[in-house]
């Protein structure tokens, strides 16, 4: 998220959208307008559709679209230049992931962090995964969040000299297998291989990534692929997340 | 060259004691003393220049130099080609106005190598390729080659007269049967031919050589569209009527830059020798030089090393700044004042951040380095300063780049082929860099000792590593710029 430092200011229209966007269901369509007021946020299938069981490919870019998303967590922030390496690595850990981590969730599984948060399984629809209409459309809080995203990478062959490519809006924490791969610190704009990691070894087989993303105010998204040694993207690998 | 008002008796005694040791505190380090060096060429995986008289220089790293190389013959100022398995040395007997006189002829000789302890190497000789009779308004010295879709070109000439072309046989070094001299430009020294994307470009060099720190040579470069000219500078005055835009001028401490000879070292980095006729940290004596090439508007434009000082260092890929990985510091202010301030408020100066204020967050030990928004913060601020006692690599010696203030270094990071600051400069290989200037200004990183055209690139927006460097792409691309 990149704007002025400002404390984020949640309105009662802000309120109101969110709890209608929260009675909507995973289908196509535009953004639902309101009786009365501004339009309503747009659905999830706006932005996502449901994973299914069949292995997913990377786009033709390499990105990797499909992942387990969890609810948004409280973090209230009022603003992102707070996001510092020091911030950013207490904040999101692996003691801070709400589970045991290296486990994959399964989809629908529930968790409690104050409220009653769910893991959802899909694909996006984009290159990015936009994680504000993620929680717009479920209803739940979009600025001052912790997300997390899981998902796994099933690579016919080892693969060494790989790079993850990630970027997010704001800072974030990804691993691959257990290990730190990439840290994105301070308040951040989406630009697609913003930080690489160092060279990483694809196993040939399940390879898990863990990333939690944090925001105060503004939109929150992120991208991520795997680039080889020629910083191509790699794409002869299957993505699935059960 | 031209003979200046020095008594050409002082001058051959000059010459004659070049080979003297001397401080390498200028440019290039070792035996740089020669005059006329000719094109530096690779032979036997060294570098090898040939000068006035008989001798020449040789270099494994292009940084530091020795006499030893042998060209048979005297004369003055040769050039040496590569075609093939064959070096063709050409050379100028005679003329250059020594004893009043300009008759002179431009000989060539070949061998298959240029190290004396190679079997390889045995001159051949080919013979008379051009010459001057003492009369007419030309003077057959200081020749140059140029070799281009399978033809061999020779310049020569010098004050007296005019510049003149011809055409040699590749295979044999010969003048090829019926080719006529064709004058391409008037009052230059010092000529050379280069070939770029469709343009002949002549080198020459004005002034007068030849007087120690009082030379007023210069190199200028006219070019065409045919190799037979018409050769014209860049507001469109020909040679042949005296233009040539400036590329190399005196410097610094060294005095009168004659003598251009293209090196093309590949992967985007073209650098040019040339000798210097004084440099002042050398008994204003006459010594080799290389020096950056830069490409401007279709234009050859001398380039410049990286001075020592205190830079911001920018990708060209991104425009980040390259910096230590710290916490980010706050300088204190209410966003306020900017936006609630009254017309009539005070005005006052708010100082820069210190490494006082910032440094304390940081680490002690290795910090990796990323890239990200310059903001003038002392994490951003690389002090880089030439280790001229760790050698160099063509014209430039290697460099430390460290955090100013600080003893934090840039360094290779072995285990991981990744760059990191470590806390202290050692003077290990590892924390030592090559910083070439590319032909479009902007500069190439590279770890001393690199293997595989390793250098420092910018592979994210952000991040920064050590990867092949890739001449078509801006991510090994940096520009220095003072805070």
């Amino acid at each position: 998220m990149t704007r002025p430092w400002r404390p984020a200011q949640r309105s009662a229209c802000t309120v109101l959208r969110a709890l209608a966007a929260a009675t909507l269901v995973l289908a196509p369509g535009l953004p639902v307008q309101a009786a009365d007021g501004p339009p309503a946020p747009a659905p999830l299938s706006h932005y996502f559709s449901a994973a299914t069981d069949d292995p997913a490919a990377p786009d033709h870019d390499g990105f990797i679209r499909r992942w387990m998303l969890l609810d948004p967590i409280a973090k209230p922030n009022p603003t992102n230049i707070v996001f510092t390496g020091s911030y950013v690595r207490e904040a999101l850990s692996p003691e801070t992931y709400p589970g045991r981590f290296g486990t994959l969730p399964r989809p629908g599984a529930i968790t409690h962090i104050g409220e009653t948060l769910t893991w959802h399984a899909l694909d996006s629809r984009l290159w990015d995964v936009k994680l504000f209409n993620f929680a717009q459309s479920r209803g739940k809080r979009t600025y001052g969040v912790v997300f997390w995203a899981v998902t796994v990478i099933d690579s016919p062959r080892e693969v060494t000299d790989v790079r993850l490519a990630v970027d997010s809006n704001s800072a974030s924490r990804w691993w691959l297998n257990g290990e730190v791969a990439a840290e994105l610190f301070d308040d951040r704009r989406m630009v697609m291989d913003d930080v690489l990691s160092d060279r990483l070894t694809l196993r040939k087989g399940r390879n898990v990534i863990h990333g939690a993303i944090i925001n105060g105010p503004g939109l929150s998204d992120f991208c991520l692929r795997l680039l080889d040694a020629s910083g191509q993207p790699i794409r002869d690998v299957e993505v699935v997340v059960r | 060259m031209r003979r200046s008002p020095i008594d050409p008796a002082l001058a051959a005694l000059a010459a004659a004691t070049l080979s003297c040791a001397a401080p390498a505190t200028a440019q290039l380090a070792g035996d740089v003393f020669i005059h006329d060096p000719s094109t530096v060429v690779e032979s036997d995986g060294k570098w090898y220049t040939f000068g006035t008289r008989g001798g020449g220089l040789v270099s494994s790293d292009g940084w530091t130099w020795s006499s030893g190389p042998i060209r048979p013959g005297g004369g003055v100022a040769p050039d040496v080609i590569r075609i093939g398995d064959r070096y063709y040395v050409a050379y100028a007997v005679g003329g250059g106005g020594l004893n009043g006189g300009h008759a002179s002829e431009v000989k060539v000789m070949w061998t298959r190598s240029l190290d004396p302890n190679s079997p390889d190497f045995e001159y051949h000789e080919v013979g008379t390729v051009a010459s001057s009779n003492g009369v007419e308004n030309n003077d057959a010295i200081d020749p140059a080659f140029l070799f281009v879709d399978g033809r061999l070109w020779l310049t020569y000439g010098t004050y007296f007269g005019s510049i003149r072309i011809v055409e040699l046989d590749p295979a044999t070094g010969q003048r090829v049967p019926g080719n006529q001299p064709v004058d391409i430009a008037t009052d230059m020294e010092a000529t050379a031919l280069l070939y770029r994307d469709g343009w002949y470009y002549l080198f020459g060099t004005h002034g007068t050589c030849c007087d120690g720190p009082n030379s007023t040579y210069n190199i200028r470069v006219g070019r065409s569209r045919s190799v037979l000219g018409p050769y014209v500078d860049n507001m469109g005055v020909p040679l042949l009527r005296g233009g040539g835009k400036l590329v190399a001028a005196a410097k610094g401490r060294m005095i009168g830059a004659g003598h251009f000879g293209h090196i093309d070292l590949g992967g985007g980095l073209e650098k040019f020798s040339l000798h210097y006729e004084a440099d002042m940290d050398r008994s204003g004596r006459s010594v080799l030089a290389i020096e950056p090439l830069l490409w401007r508007d279709g234009w050859p434009v001398a380039g410049s090393n990286i001075k020592a000082g205190t830079y911001q260092i920018q990708s060209e890929r991104s425009g980040n700044a390259l910096q230590l990985r710290t916490d980010f510091v706050r300088i204190p202010f209410d966003a306020r004042r900017s936006f609630m301030a009254g017309p009539n408020d005070p005005i006052t100066a708010i100082p820069d951040q210190t490494l006082a204020e910032n440094g304390p967050a940081w680490p002690e030990g290795a910090v990796r380095v990323d890239l990200s928004a310059y903001m003038v913060r002392p994490n951003q601020h690389w002090l880089v300063t030439p280790e001229p006692q760790a050698g160099g690599y063509f014209g430039a010696p290697y460099y430390s780049i460290r955090i100013a203030g600080t003893e934090r270094a840039l360094a290779v990071r072995a285990d991981v082929r990744e760059v990191e600051a470590v806390p202290r400069f050692t003077g290990d290989e590892r924390q030592l860099w090559r910083i070439d200037q590319l032909t479009d200004g902007t500069y190439r990183i590279t770890p001393k000792g690199a293997r595989d055209d390793t250098a420092l690139a910018a592979i994210g927006t952000s991040s920064v590593s050590l990867v092949r460097f890739d001449p078509d792409s801006d991510a090994g691309r940096w520009r220095f710029h003072t805070p």
